[in-house]
């Protein structure tokens, strides 16, 4: 009985309480439509996830994980060719065009989700989050903290490959990013 | 004499004062209440069975954190369109988990959890059983006199 406690309390040692697995994972990417961080007149929606891999990326310039991870977004977007979504969660829109200008844009597009309603149906709950959305629209994975490359060399590659590996396309594997 | 007492009185200030119930644990919502009080009533007993993701170990009626308060607005807001207090939690179950409801549905993931405290009274009862059984078994040692002297 001793022992089987010290099991239990040992394998939670490891675990972290603050992770909580979303529900959405296998699940099509909820709808969404926002205004533009870039253009307000334009809009991002769940149209713009189809038919490439994507990652959507929750963030916010009030966010210190966002500021760590920047440069890893940047590597992906830049050297691996990712295409990074962005949903500005609860920011003001003049820091967060700001923050992009001076530290670099690794988004093809951001979407600015002002009172976190878009954030809620996509069960955020603390950025950064990073969303991986298959070419038909499926989250596939959610990473919760921020982007590191061996996070994505671990977590976010092998489904990538895996999706493009079932699909009877020719698109290369996407490489691994070395830094 | 003088000083040593004043100083007594300060702390029996101190501890009457924090016996007083807070005011920090009160949403900081100004909104009326619902027109409909049976919404109202949805509304206000669903935010104390929610849990803050944030900050974990308070409810989203408790916290003060952004994400709780965009949280009591939606449930505030589904709670007006007449929705009820099992299709809210639907719609936050869809989203955030079981983790989300301080009382997690019985499902085959939390079945362990809603099981373990009986299994593990069931568990120790047996136990105990056992142990009863087989110290009754045992032949009852002769007394020992010189244990218990008799008191005068």
């Amino acid at each position: 009985m001793f022992v089987l406690l010290v099991s239990v309390f040992f394998v939670g040692l490891d675990r972290d309480p603050s992770f909580v697995p979303s529900p959405l994972i296998g699940k099509p990417a909820p709808e969404f439509s926002l205004p533009r961080l870039d253009d307000p007149q334009q809009t991002l929606s769940r149209q713009d996830l189809l038919g490439k891999t994507s990652l959507v990326n929750v963030w916010g310039t009030w966010c210190v994980g966002c500021r760590q991870e920047h440069e890893t977004l940047l590597v992906l977007a830049r050297d691996a060719g990712v295409r990074i979504l962005g949903i500005n969660w609860k920011d003001d829109s003049d820091s967060a065009r700001e923050w992009l200008r001076t530290l670099g844009n690794p988004y093809a597009a951001v979407g600015v989700d002002q009172d976190g309603r878009v954030a809620i149906n996509w069960g955020v709950y603390g950025a950064p989050e990073t969303f991986l959305v298959g070419p038909d629209g499926t989250i596939l994975y959610k990473h919760i903290a921020p982007m590191t490359l061996q996070v994505w060399e671990q977590e976010f590659l092998p489904r990538i490959n895996a999706i493009q590996s079932s699909q009877t396309s020719t698109r290369q594997p996407s490489a691994a990013v070395s830094q | 004499m003088i000083f040593r007492n004043w100083r007594f009185v300060i702390l029996l200030v101190l501890i009457g004062i924090s016996g007083l119930p807070g005011t920090s644990a009160i949403a900081m919502d100004v909104d009326p209440p619902l027109a409909d009080p049976a919404q109202q009533e949805v509304y206000e007993r669903l935010i104390h069975e929610v849990r803050c993701l944030v900050c974990q170990n308070q409810t989203i009626a408790d916290s003060s954190a952004p994400l709780a308060a965009d949280l009591r607005k939606e449930v505030r807001e589904l709670a007006a369109a007449g929705r009820s207090g099992d299709e809210i939690k639907t719609f936050l179950l869809d989203r955030y988990g079981d983790f989300v409801l301080y009382r997690p549905r019985f499902t085959l993931e939390t079945a362990f959890l809603w099981l373990a405290p009986g299994l593990l009274l069931l568990a120790g009862g047996l136990a105990l059983g056992r142990i009863v059984r087989r110290r009754a078994a045992l032949p009852v040692p002769p007394e020992d006199p010189v244990d218990d002297p008799p008191i005068v």
